[in-house]
């Protein structure tokens, strides 16, 4: 697997009047060309800035951020960013929920909809294709938001705590939804979650975040020998609670050493 | 939507007696309050009649139905009576275009530069707070007792606090759903359009519901100061020369018309959020 994608030396301060906050410092990593890698940390430890920096969305203070070895304005390539809460629009249907990031970027043309269907068929949508997003259930607009990003065709997927606005269940289901969608179509994606099993079930590699401001504590590499591996089998393995109680201690070695 | 439909014809198949017997109650209900409305608009025209009839008051001073029915009648057959509401209904569908559009346009602008915006906050108060009648009699003086006037009057009324209704109500927009924007390669633009406005559609549309009102009421005050016609002027000319038919003839017009724009208003909300 070759590197796509390297955080260098990167630093985060938010300003306001009441003084400068460091969110990150000195953060460095890499991802490997199609990896699924997990981030966790203890609240407000700016995973959710460091996202933004990969984005493209913040610029670091310090610290750059590679693409392939170029710049990360410069390597024109695509970044795909799903939030929290899926943020379907109420006033467009299901079709035009998932095809506003093409409106936008002009990219959508007769020919797109080819495309448009195939994922949305394969997906469950496409019966919903004219229903508005308040008929579709939690699920399904996770799933929306997805095709939504993936229709832009990007390299690196990132992924900031997207189940946490769903029930339990709901939650393992699209877990394994979203996974394997994202393997199926061979995406390289960054998850970020505060949820330690959630990031062990899906990853191939952990990093765990100190508390702010948020700097490399630890990488776990996850190897799970289960065949098959998806997110929810990945939870019946051997070596997941091991993993659990490794990440469980470093992150509250950290709360203790605030 | 549509599920919601499905499942309420599914149940009309089966109405149980009770459901029968709550909607029978509700239909009576309706009926009910819709003649005590009806009993209390008749009981106070007869009123109003039979005192000027039996001499309790003055049907000089006070008018009365027969008299208003009968200058309805008079003015619709001269013309005057269509040409007067025509007059005002023109007034005030252009100050009320007028106010939507700049309102809009200066809201949009404020939205976009947070500087311009946060430099005309207080101008933006206090010309919302002043009470723009105060204003007429300038305006006269600058533009001339013509329709200028009235019309500039009417967008005075309503466009300060439009402006300042529909910028606080393009910022409450929900930060993520703007950085989903920014998240999906959209610029500015792409914001506003795919997101600020239409977002907005329905506080728009409750905001135009006001604006026709006010701007109503600004035509009216401009045509008492200002106008050769329109029901504002017949109601000022007809009262200082003692036609008081005519003043309350205008003053039922007016009720009507205005009750009918808000109506007009209405439908296309409900059209919209269907």
């Amino acid at each position: 697997m070759s590197e796509l994608l390297r955080i260098d030396h990167i630093s985060y301060t938010y300003h306001n009047l009441e003084g400068e906050t460091p969110a990150l410092m000195d953060v460095s990593f890499h991802v490997n060309d199609g990896e699924f890698l997990g981030i966790v940390g203890p609240s407000g430890c700016g995973k959710s800035t460091l996202l933004s920096l990969i984005a493209g969305l913040l610029n670091p203070s310090s610290g750059s951020i590679y693409i392939n070895g170029k710049d990360l304005k410069s390597s024109g390539k695509n970044i795909g960013y799903m939030l929290q809460k899926d943020h379907l629009l109420d006033w467009r249907s299901t079709l035009k929920n998932v095809t506003l990031g093409m409106e936008i970027q002009h990219k959508l043309s007769g020919n797109s909809y080819v495309q448009i269907n195939e994922l949305l068929n394969t997906y469950g949508l496409i019966t919903f294709k004219q229903s508005y997003p308040s008929e579709l259930s939690g699920g399904m607009r996770q799933r929306a938001a997805l095709i939504r990003t993936l229709l832009l065709e990007p390299d690196i997927l990132l992924l900031d705590e997207p189940f946490s606005a769903l029930d339990y269940q709901t939650r393992l289901e699209v877990a394994d939804d979203i996974w394997g969608i994202i393997r199926k179509e061979k995406k390289t994606a960054i998850l970020i979650t505060h949820d330690i099993s959630e990031a062990i079930s899906m990853s191939d590699r952990v990093i765990v975040l100190s508390h702010r401001p948020g700097t490399v504590k630890r990488v776990f590499d996850i190897s799970l020998s289960v065949a098959d591996r998806t997110p929810f089998l990945a939870r019946s393995a051997p070596e997941f609670k091991d993993y659990f109680n490794l990440i469980w201690k470093e992150l509250n070695h950290n709360e203790q050493e605030k | 939507m549509s599920r919601k439909n499905r499942k309420v014809s599914s149940e009309s198949l089966n109405i149980s007696a009770a459901q029968k017997a709550y909607v029978r109650k509700h239909i009576l209900r309706t009926r009910r309050i819709r003649i005590y409305q009806f009993i209390i608009l008749i009981g106070f025209i007869a009123f109003w009649e039979i005192s000027t009839l039996i001499g309790i008051v003055d049907s000089f001073i006070f008018s009365s139905p027969s008299r208003v029915v009968k200058t309805i009648a008079e003015m619709t057959v001269n013309g005057q009576l269509f040409y007067h509401i025509g007059i005002t209904l023109l007034e005030t569908l252009i100050s009320f275009a007028l106010v939507n559009l700049v309102g809009l346009l200066v809201a949009v602008i404020l939205w976009w530069n947070d500087s311009i915006a946060k430099v005309l906050e207080p101008y933006l108060i206090v010309l919302n707070s002043l009470p723009k009648s105060a204003l007429a009699p300038v305006f006269i003086v600058w533009l001339g007792a013509n329709m200028k006037t009235i019309i500039v009057a009417a967008i005075s009324v309503a466009l300060f606090g439009s402006i300042i209704t529909l910028h606080s109500d393009f910022k409450a927009v929900e930060e993520d759903k703007i950085k989903l924007i920014y998240t999906l390669g959209g610029n500015k633009k792409d914001v506003l359009l795919k997101v600020v406005l239409p977002a907005n559609i329905p506080s728009l549309i409750s905001l135009m519901k006001v604006n026709i009102g006010l701007s109503l009421v600004g035509v009216i005050i401009g045509e008492f100061l200002a106008a050769k016609a329109g029901l504002g002027y017949l109601i000022i000319y007809g009262s200082q020369v003692f036609r008081l038919d005519w003043v309350i003839m205008s003053i039922v017009i007016l009720s009507i018309v205005a009750t009918g724009l808000y109506k007009v208003l209405s439908y296309f909300e409900k059209r919209y959020s269907k």
